[in-house]
């Protein structure tokens, strides 16, 4: 029953599928092809066409609609706003409203439900992303992408390990902040109304505590890594060493394809 | 009655594979003044149960009434019931966030709409209460405190809101033997000065043997024992079988009458079993 428990960002939803196991670095990859593939092209048949994809590919992995769908609660208002913004400044086509100075033109519309149709892909893609891979799997894939930039002095994996640690602490802050909500709460704190500016003052009895608490254990985790003689990188053998496999090269071969025909369906409309 | 609970229960995560039943038909009144200890082993539901007492958690199966104030109901003021009945989290100094430690204590009474100059007043009081010196302390910030001070400075800081009952999850988590007793000790004076209901969860059967008068045993969400200290741990092998324990020397009473010496099976402080046992070797020098 905890306050914040929708909060998704970086959540793994486990399962047993070939896209679970598909290596991270495969993953990654096709991610980032399919944002930039959303950014280039236009069109409501080719974007029909990705949604699609992104369903199919759920469904293989079994990952449930309504768990997708979650990572998008924290960012209806965003969505909201860009379509609100889009459907009113933008200007052409026919105008199907007006009230004194708002309007409402068929373009705008096209505009608004277009970028948000883009935002909603964005995200649903990536959440895909880091549902079906750990965050262990994600940060060693990331780590082995990044690692020939190591010659070049890039902490290759220094940030994988940063990054490992901060998905690692995502849940623990949640729990913290609500336990710490719950004490201001019994103290007569006001989370809940006032406006812009004084809501965000009354959330400092929330984020003082949160941030002193955050480095503690910041520097309780350092003490206990060097306790056990972690020096980072260099020399460090591991466990799971990562492999592509068949599976990896059947995805990359149909995703290949399916981006070209997304490509193809936006020029061609 | 300031507190009154009917078959109160409370699930986690309800229809999903993941479903906790943390209370299970929990029914409870809590007269003024009691002095309550809440026991029970770990996930028995005592901090599920002890934040229904001021609606941090709305009950939504069975009732709990505050005041005669349903928490059930959507209309009832949970800021005036949260004032009435002041809760303690465990490791509370984590809530400290101004930067002077009257900043702090002034945090509870502030939000309930106290004047400016009752604030000082409400502070300084809360302070003595928890046995700091209020004008060596009120300016100083509350991260340069000692761990001890720090915890006594955050219960300060719900007791400055006056409340009527007050509800503690393990305040003596990670105290030092002399900061353990003294907080309890504290605590016991504001329960026989005030008037205070005070209710106190743990699960050290020494903490709570020595100041409740009153004892609640839960486990598996359920109140399994309810009564005075002393006829609470009478049942030592109940309270074992669910994982917890008789205080130690209620212990050394019951080995004493293993071996056939005739005491009573209950002990509750150690003065009190040393009492009985001088008074045994004293009649066995006489016999």
């Amino acid at each position: 029953m905890s306050i914040l428990k929708n909060v998704t960002i970086g959540q793994y939803y486990p399962g047993d599928s070939v896209v679970h196991r598909l290596d991270p670095r495969t993953k990654l990859g096709l991610s980032f092809a399919f944002i930039v593939v959303l950014f280039i092209v236009k069109g409501f048949l080719p974007y029909a066409w990705l949604a699609a994809l992104v369903l199919l590919v759920a469904q293989i992995a079994s990952v449930p609609l309504k768990v997708m769908l979650r990572g998008l609660k924290p960012l209806t208002f965003i969505i909201a706003l860009t379509f609100l913004l889009h459907i009113f400044t933008t200007r052409g086509g026919v105008v199907l409203w007006q009230l004194g100075f708002l309007r409402i033109d068929s373009n705008g519309l096209a505009q608004g439900a277009f970028l948000s149709f883009r935002l909603i892909l964005l995200v649903v893609a990536t959440s895909l992303l880091t549902l079906t891979t750990s965050p262990i799997a994600l940060t060693d894939g990331l780590e082995r992408i990044l690692s020939p930039g190591a010659k070049l002095g890039l902490p290759a994996h220094e940030l994988a390990m940063m990054m490992t640690i901060a998905l690692r602490f995502i849940p623990t802050l949640i729990d913290e902040a609500d336990k710490i909500m719950r004490a201001q709460l019994a103290r007569g704190a006001d989370f809940e109304t006032g406006g812009l500016i004084k809501r965000a003052k009354n959330l400092l009895p929330l984020l003082v505590p949160l941030f002193v608490s955050a480095f503690r254990r910041a520097d309780e985790l350092a003490m206990a890594m060097e306790a056990r003689a972690y020096r980072g990188g260099k020399h460090r053998t591991r466990l799971k060493v990562l492999k592509y496999t068949s599976s990896d090269f059947w995805a990359f071969c149909l995703s290949g394809l399916a981006f070209g025909v997304a490509y193809y369906l936006g020029r061609w409309a | 009655m300031p507190i009154k609970i009917k078959n109160l229960s409370s699930i986690y995560s309800a229809g999903t594979s993941f479903e906790v039943r943390a209370l299970d038909g929990i029914s409870l009144d809590i007269g003024e003044g009691e002095f309550i200890g809440i026991i029970g082993p770990t996930g028995s539901g005592k901090s599920t149960l002890v934040q229904h007492f001021n609606g941090l958690i709305r009950p939504t199966q069975g009732e709990v009434l505050v005041d005669g104030r349903d928490l059930a109901d959507k209309t009832t003021d949970l800021r005036a019931v949260r004032q009435r009945v002041g809760l303690i989290f465990q490791y509370p100094e984590h809530q400290l966030f101004e930067e002077t430690v009257f900043a702090d204590v002034a945090f509870g009474p502030k939000n309930q709409g106290v004047s400016v100059a009752e604030l000082r007043e409400r502070v300084h009081e809360a302070l003595a209460l928890v046995g700091l010196d209020p004008d060596a302390i009120v300016d100083r910030s509350p991260f340069e405190l000692s761990g001890g001070q720090m915890r006594r400075v955050a219960i300060a800081g719900v007791l400055a809101m006056r409340p009527t009952v007050l509800v503690l999850d393990e305040p003596t988590a990670g105290l030092d033997p002399k900061g353990r007793d003294e907080l309890l000790a504290q605590l016991k004076e504001l329960h026989s000065k005030s008037g205070m209901t005070v209710i106190l969860v743990s699960h050290s059967m020494e903490d709570i043997a020595r100041v409740a008068t009153r004892l609640i045993v839960l486990a598996g969400g359920q109140v399994i024992a309810d009564g005075t200290p002393r006829a609470v741990f009478a049942q030592a092998k109940m309270l074992t079988e669910v994982g917890l324990g008789v205080p130690q020397v209620t212990e050394l009473m019951l080995a004493l009458r293993e071996r056939g010496y005739n005491v009573p099976d209950v002990a509750l402080t150690v003065e009190e079993a040393c009492a009985i046992i001088l008074g045994l070797s004293l009649r066995g020098e006489q016999q």
